[in-house]
């Protein structure tokens, strides 16, 4: 085991684990961040998806020693001084989620993108969203919150 | 076997089941407790920001499911479990909507499973078969009724004033002519002394009066959900907690003979290896305890298991198929079919599916004191067992998804049994991606045999379906018999020794494809537009499992909508399919193009659907929108291959479900009927008709009929 401090969420977290455990288990069973959720284990499925120094990444598929001095984002991270961001407010009014399992990973997908491109056309939704699974196939409604959070009429 | 004492959590220490002393008017009460539960993962971590208080004799709590306090503050316990059917929110609306209570006033908490809950309404504290709704409309509303009663008569006794001239609006009681007023929370100590009436015969709201049942409401778990907070079984966190992995034999069946356990148990954090020899329900298999969930995974990346793999070690679905095939050789044609009949044959095949939910099965206990303590995210928390204990408490915790997976508690079982090992230490097992499929109960594949028969006029003479399915594969269909003459449906099974188990709509999902793909057929060979035949049919037949005015009803508004009937040129079509599936009446119109090299894109799907008035229109459009888009992505690539008596597809790189790029628009339309017929549930009905729809609106557009799924593997160039 070897200590390795974290920048999550604007803090400096210390952790005790072996060099190769994949970020996600470092932030759910070490810093209970449980929002980034296990969902494959093999960068398939993005419920596992956080900002590394702003891009989103499949926090599964990083060693924690790979890590460095980046800058860890994950959901918990989103909102300021309990104001949801325009993005989360929009999957609440919008009743995006069904069993909800995915959305964390979706939101981080979606505001990744919206740093980017702050008006997406359905065609960059699809490019970008394409990596996150819903098993309950709640696309209609993750398409319109993005939409709506952007400000684009539909 | 290592096993420390660890400290008991500050939400175990809280969580009560809580006499409620302030009730001694009488009634006929569900039950003497109020089970405010330790709300969900929230209340075991040190995060904790919501735990119910007890009730104290001030707070008006007339049932085990309502607590007012004199601040004002409502609160009202769900009882079933949510799996994202939206029962956490549904359920809650029906009993504030009688309390006349402002829905904004109200705080949901999941209950426990107790039998206060469990007896409250049929089919008890499960998820499961779209029934939570039809199950408990009354039971839920008649629960929140009996507050309105009793705020209504402490209202009169307050402001001494007769009853009959009072009112209540979104918690005060008024009292018009004299202008005085009382809130429900300035009443609730006063009402905690009165009698609780008999709540078989409370009266109830008039539909026309209601203010919440009805509207759109946005589910209770929000915030929580898009704020990454402790929610699902998964998250659970106790304090000293171990994870813990089990590894099972790869063929099904099978069980391990020896292990390198010694190995194992020095690796870092590993707390114990050990074999399971399973029997009561339980699977064999190795169990290892880490101090975190990443070292168990790890250490069982390090296994050698020797196996003793079973009879099933030489299953496969190319063996499956052969032995269908076989069955179905020597089938004739319907009987007595005319000369100059026009024949039409069909051999329908669809796959194995895993359930594949999002969240992989999971299960926390601890054994203590002899007791013992499940956190599990179930759709049958009722079945939850921890062998061995005097007493088990059951907390239902949020589920990434159910489908049908859940119904069984297999992995709670092995939690238990891992867990029993450690007393006094909370052991939380996760299964891995991996373990996830190889021990899911698979949706049976399975064949249909069609033949059938139309005159040169354009009827259809006769339908014969030779379902054969894998093993606990079952076929109830409920159309055309009724409806065209000389059906004969027989049933043959192949035995597989593969797992099966409920998959959304069960029994209906494909089976209603393959139904509704062959009639497509017939009816194209009988010249006729299929969405007229279903109509016409419609109008003169009638069988016993629905109503052929509300089918009817849902098709004239899905192929309105859905703009049926538009002329496209080739590589574009329509298709249009309907079902009756656990009482919810749905038709969809599919809108598709295929290039010329056969990719497809689904446009759009438009739903119509009756399953009477619907209760919250939010929830009730997302499992529509839902189900129609789980229907075509069960149809487009998803497929479950036996090989060696396993599956040979373990994560989502070789199981392929539907991605956004490919996610139609969809368009849900509500008949609203009238509260003599529902209102019914929704989990299930709108997936089975998306799969027809698609696969008729394919042949529609290349001429190319689809009759195995998943159609992402068939050739559908056209030129």
């Amino acid at each position: 085991m070897s200590a390795f401090t974290l920048n999550v969420n604007g803090k400096d977290r210390t952790v005790d684990v072996e060099a190769e455990t994949p970020l996600l288990w470092v932030l759910r069973d070490s810093l209970e961040l449980v929002g980034t959720k296990y969902g494959c284990g093999i960068g398939q499925c993005g419920a596992c998806t956080v900002h590394v120094d702003g891009q989103s990444r499949r926090s599964c598929g990083i060693q924690v020693n790979e890590v460095g001095k980046a800058k860890i984002t994950t959901i918990e991270g989103l909102a300021k001084d309990g104001k949801l961001t325009a993005l989360q407010q929009a999957w609440c009014d919008l009743d995006v989620a069904q069993c909800g399992y995915c959305q964390a990973g979706q939101i981080m997908c979606a505001t990744a993108l919206l740093a980017d491109k702050p008006k997406p056309t359905d065609a960059d939704i699809d490019t970008a969203m394409e990596r996150n699974l819903c098993r309950c196939a709640t696309y209609t409604r993750i398409r319109q919150a993005i939409h709506t959070a952007a400000g684009n009429a539909k | 076997m290592s096993a420390s004492p660890v400290p008991t959590s500050r939400a175990l220490d809280r969580r009560s089941f809580i006499k409620v002393s302030a009730l001694a008017g009488g009634g006929l009460l569900l039950g003497e407790y109020l089970n405010f539960s330790a709300d969900t993962a929230a209340a075991q971590t040190a995060t904790a920001d919501a735990i119910v208080s007890a009730v104290v004799p001030a707070d008006f709590s007339p049932n085990s499911f309502i607590r007012i306090t004199p601040s004002g503050a409502v609160s009202i316990i769900a009882k079933n479990p949510e799996i994202g059917q939206g029962m956490k929110t549904t359920l809650p609306m029906l009993i504030a909507e009688e309390m006349d209570v402002p829905w904004s006033s109200v705080t949901v908490y999941q209950g426990d499973v107790n039998p206060v809950y469990t007896s409250a309404a049929p089919g008890g504290q499960s998820a499961g078969g779209s029934n939570g709704m039809p199950n408990n409309y009354l039971p839920m509303r008649r629960l929140g009724a009996v507050a309105r009663v009793m705020m209504l008569q402490a209202g009169a006794q307050s402001l001494k004033v007769p009853v009959e001239e009072c009112t209540i609006e979104k918690g005060v009681v008024y009292h018009k002519a004299s202008g005085k007023k009382a809130t429900y929370g300035e009443l609730a100590t006063l009402a905690a002394t009165l009698p609780v009436p008999d709540v078989a015969n409370v009266p109830l709201k008039d539909p026309k009066d209601f203010k919440i049942i009805g509207t759109r409401v946005t589910g209770v778990d929000n915030e929580k959900i898009v704020t990454g907070q402790p929610l699902f079984g998964i998250d659970v966190k106790l304090p000293g907690m171990l994870y813990a992995n089990y590894t099972k034999c790869p063929v099904f069946g099978g069980r391990p003979v020896s292990a390198n356990l010694d190995e194992i148990r020095k690796l870092p954090g590993v707390k114990d290896a050990f074999i399971l020899e399973g029997g009561n329900g339980l699977k064999p298999g190795v169990a290892i305890v880490a101090d975190s969930t990443w070292r168990s995974i790890n250490a069982a990346s390090k296994l050698q298991v020797v196996w003793d793999e079973g009879a099933n070690a030489n299953q496969n679905s190319a063996s499956f198929a052969e032995q269908a095939a076989a069955m179905a050789k020597d089938d004739a044609p319907p009987p007595g079919l005319p000369e100059g009949t026009k024949m039409c044959e069909g051999v329908y095949h669809f796959p194995y599916l895993a359930h594949a939910t999002l969240e992989p099965q999971n299960c926390t206990v601890m054994y203590k004191d002899g007791n013992a303590e499940i956190w599990v995210p179930t759709q049958s928390p009722g079945n939850a067992r921890a062998p061995g204990a005097a007493q088990t408490t059951v907390h239902i915790m949020r589920s990434g998804g159910g489908f049908g997976r859940r119904l069984q508690n297999d992995y709670t079982s092995e939690a238990a049994a891992i867990a029993e090992k450690f007393p006094g230490v909370p052991v939380k097992l996760t299964w891995t991606r991996e373990q996830d499929f190889g021990s899911d109960v698979f949706r049976p594949a399975a064949w249909h045999f069609f033949k059938g028969g139309v005159s040169p006029e354009g009827k259809l003479l006769g339908w014969n379906d030779h379902f054969v399915g894998g093993q606990g594969a079952q076929f109830q269909p409920n159309f055309p018999n009724g409806f065209i003459p000389n059906v004969n449906v027989k049933n043959g099974t192949v035995q597989t020794g593969v797992p099966s188990g409920a998959w959304r709509a069960p029994n209906d999902n494909a089976n209603f494809w393959a139904v509704h793909s062959f009639f497509d057929e017939m009816a194209h060979a009988a010249g006729r537009d299929t969405y007229e035949l279903h109509m016409e049919l419609l109008a003169t037949g009638q069988n016993q499992a629905f109503s052929s005015a509300r089918m009817s009803g849902v098709l004239k508004l899905a192929a309105e909508k859905g703009g049926w009937g538009k002329k496209l040129p080739k590589g574009q079509g329509q298709g249009i399919a309907f079902s009756f599936s656990h009482r919810g009446y749905v038709a969809i119109v599919a809108d598709v193009t295929v290039s010329k090299d056969g990719k497809v894109k689904v446009n759009k799907m438009t739903a119509g659907v009756d399953v009477g008035p619907v209760v919250n229109l939010s929830a009730a459009e997302n499992q529509v929108q839902g189900g129609m888009l789980d229907g075509l992505s069960s149809a487009w690539n998803a497929k479950i291959t036996i090989d060696k008596g396993r599956p040979q597809q373990t994560n989502f790189d070789e199981y392929n479900l539907l991605r956004m790029p490919d996610a139609a628009a969809t368009e849900v339309h509500f008949i609203q009927g009238d509260y003599t017929i529902g209102p019914t549930g929704l989990g299930e009905p709108a997936l089975p008709p998306s799969l027809a729809a698609v696969c008729n609106a394919i042949y529609a557009a290349t001429g190319k009929r689809i009759r195995t799924l998943p159609f992402g593997e068939q050739d559908l160039k056209w030129s």
